[in-house]
């Protein structure tokens, strides 16, 4: 028997295109996704060489981060604007598949991958988002690039990347009831740090993994930037073939299987080696809110912000409290929130909104919060309104909106005032990311939903659920 | 690509750890479709206040360092959304080279690609060039080629950069120019 490899090193070694000592390998990329954002300068690029896009079969276009969720036709910032039209034109010019904003595939870019069945187990896909760690849920390795690299993968199809180092974070036990996915991710991301993962790739393993849905497996796999590794995976399963049986863009019935069989045996091989491994208990794992401007300043809801007499980063955590308005060892449950936003490529897929929906059901958005749930994709929206999570969310107060990244950076009109609190479900409490001087507590679907409904944090294990 | 071989600057000391690209240049200048002129929005909320005026507590605004041209940082310099208007903005503000103890992978990689050189030096050495640069002021010669950082004691402090790397931008060769040379490779594996 050959040697014993980790899923990483198998898809890296499907990918070499050419490899030379002292240099990075040549690796040729299976899937591009692009958006309005990072593109414009990638195509001007090519235009001003000369070059063209090598594989449009192998790109894929859509508008989210700037699009409005609200009166679609009114994007009032002449910029903007421009460059949405510079989308279009561009798809147009290399015929490049568009999800525009009327399309029913439109949505976050790594919520509509998936869920067109894009994404496969083994693929390498890149996008010019750092969130696109979101599809190596499916045991794809997937990594945000920059504008140059679009280009790049525009012209050649292929990225130089050097092979990474593989990095196992094994989640022994199972969550208890409650505890989700996020607050998985956020509990590793404050035991371990935002830079554990800087140069790796990281394999999520164990029991508590093996228990997720694809859902939850893409929230856990989104958040590995805020670790500092561009890419995070999960082997794939049955849960992995089963989730993509029956999807467009893959193929049906005995070429599924064969293709399921060949994705099966990309799993880690038993015993092979990682260059690091770590471990965390899911059973100690509570439901977690940040209270700081980075994703590692997180803490469980039943605890408070740190003392500063305790902490070695004094200044950092202190400029942290001062930006959010808080104070060194106040509860956490007493902070109140004035917005709670629920959505972005991290919770904003259909049982995200199911989740939030049963905590938010019979009960009404406390008067002081202005409360919001976008979609993260069209379809998405539908299935949710087919199940008449629209009125549940809408009776108790919330605005129900239309697909796009919206608050998660707040580049469209749907923004929190400076000093405005949120409770939301994105993966970025950075200084100003949800508007300038707003200050953003992240938390799950369901932590969000009760604090809307409280005005204030608190712990959604206490909360009864009405079914 | 413009080359880089060697540069002598100012130090202007961002004595934080974890600057994010989100701070290095907010959201709302994204929304532009050129390369160029994001100096201007470069460390926006930092520099200047909700009214538009420059804000006396960050040091950029400083006379002494408004002209700096090498950006000295803390760990994990670059982190968060891969924008490449991140290091678009430092270099259209004037800065060559950003000095820190651990840079974030995507900004690391975006630099590079825009003639930006990112150098990693040991957290000791960044905090004494900290200290002496907000004390007083400091300039600091870089040279690419030997790997060399010169402070204005003498003192020689020797860097990392991958060969590669240090080889295209001294010559500030094209990316895609180069990969092209392997296109026969690229067909070969899409063909196979
Ligand atoms: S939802 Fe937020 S994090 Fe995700 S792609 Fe959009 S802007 Fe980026």
């Amino acid at each position: 028997m050959g040697k014993k490899q980790t899923i990483i090193e198998k898809i890296w070694d499907n990918h070499v295109v050419h490899s030379e000592a002292g240099k990075p390998d040549l690796i040729y990329i299976d899937l591009h996704l692009i958006h309005e954002v990072t593109s414009p300068q990638a195509f001007e690029g090519l235009r001003i060489n000369n070059r063209t896009v090598r594989r449009p079969d192998l790109t894929f276009a859509t508008v989210d981060h700037i699009i409005p969720t609200k009166n679609r036709d009114i994007i009032k910032d002449d910029v903007a604007r421009k460059q949405m039209e510079a989308l279009e034109k561009n798809c147009e010019t290399y015929g490049i598949p568009l999800a525009d904003m009327y399309h029913p595939d439109q949505g976050i870019v790594h919520v509509i991958g998936p869920e067109l069945g894009l994404t496969h187990p083994g693929k390498t896909i890149v996008c010019g988002d750092s969130h696109t760690s979101t599809h190596g849920a499916f045991g794809a390795l997937a990594f945000g690039i920059g504008t140059s690299e679009v280009e790049h993968v525009f012209a050649t199809q292929t990225l130089w990347q050097e092979r990474p180092k593989t990095l196992n974070i094994h989640v022994e036990g199972e969550l208890g009831t409650g505890v989700t996915a996020k607050d998985l991710i956020l509990a590793i991301i404050a035991k371990f740090g935002v830079r554990v993962g800087t140069g790796y790739v990281i394999e999520y393993t164990g029991e508590a993994i093996r228990n997720l849905s694809m859902e939850e497996r893409m929230t856990v796999c989104n958040m590995s930037i805020e670790a500092g590794a561009r890419a995070g995976l999960i082997s794939p399963d049955e849960t992995t073939v089963e989730y993509l049986r029956g999807r467009r863009n893959v193929p049906e019935g005995e070429a599924f299987d064969e293709l399921a069989e060949q994705w099966l045996a990309l799993a880690t091989d038993e015993g092979a080696v990682y260059d690091h491994t770590l471990t965390i208990d899911a059973t100690e794992v509570e439901p977690q809110v940040t209270w700081g401007t980075n994703p590692g300043m997180c803490v469980p809801v039943n605890s408070t912000t740190p003392s500063l007499a305790e902490v070695d980063n004094k200044e950092d955590v202190e400029r942290a409290l001062y930006y959010m308005g808080l104070e060194e060892s106040q509860p956490i449950t007493s902070i109140e929130i004035d917005h709670v936003f629920i959505g972005s490529c991290t919770n904003s897929r259909y049982s995200d909104l199911r989740k939030a929906a049963a905590i938010v059901k019979g009960e009404k958005v406390h008067p002081n919060v202005r409360a919001i749930v976008v979609p993260g994709s069209f379809s998405v929206k539908l299935q949710a309104e087919k199940e008449g999570l629209d009125v549940i969310f809408k009776e108790a107060g919330f605005e129900w909106r239309d697909a796009g990244c919206s608050m998660c950076l707040a580049m469209n009109d749907d923004v929190v005032p400076p000093g405005g609190r949120c409770a939301s479900t994105s993966n970025r409490n950075f200084e100003g990311r949800q508007g300038n001087g707003a200050r953003t507590h992240l938390v799950s679907p369901e932590m969000a939903a009760a604090a809307a409904i409280n005005g204030h944090f608190v712990d959604v294990r206490q909360h009864e659920v009405v079914v | 690509m413009e080359p880089i071989e060697s540069h002598t600057g100012k130090v202007f000391p961002l004595n934080r750890a974890n600057v994010d690209t989100d701070q290095i240049i907010p959201k709302q200048f994204l929304t532009r479709i050129e390369r160029t002129g994001y100096g201007q929005f470069l460390f926006f909320h930092w520099r200047f206040d909700d009214d538009g005026n420059k804000r006396d507590d960050f040091l950029l605004n400083d006379s002494k360092y408004v002209d700096s041209t090498i950006l000295l940082s803390q760990e994990n310099f670059g982190c968060g959304s891969s924008r490449e208007h991140a290091p678009w903005a430092l270099k259209d503000y004037g800065f060559r080279v950003i000095i820190a103890p651990s840079f974030a992978d995507i900004f690391y990689n975006n630099s590079l690609k825009n003639g930006l050189v990112p150098i990693v030096i040991d957290k000791d050495q960044v905090n004494e060039w900290m200290e002496q640069a907000l004390n007083d002021k400091l300039t600091l010669a870089m040279n690419l080629k030997e790997q060399i950082i010169r402070d204005e004691s003498g003192q020689e402090i020797h860097f990392n950069i991958p060969e590669y790397h240090k080889e295209k931008l001294i010559n500030g060769w094209d990316d895609i120019a180069l990969t092209l040379q392997h296109e026969e490779k690229i067909s070969m594996y899409e063909n196979r």
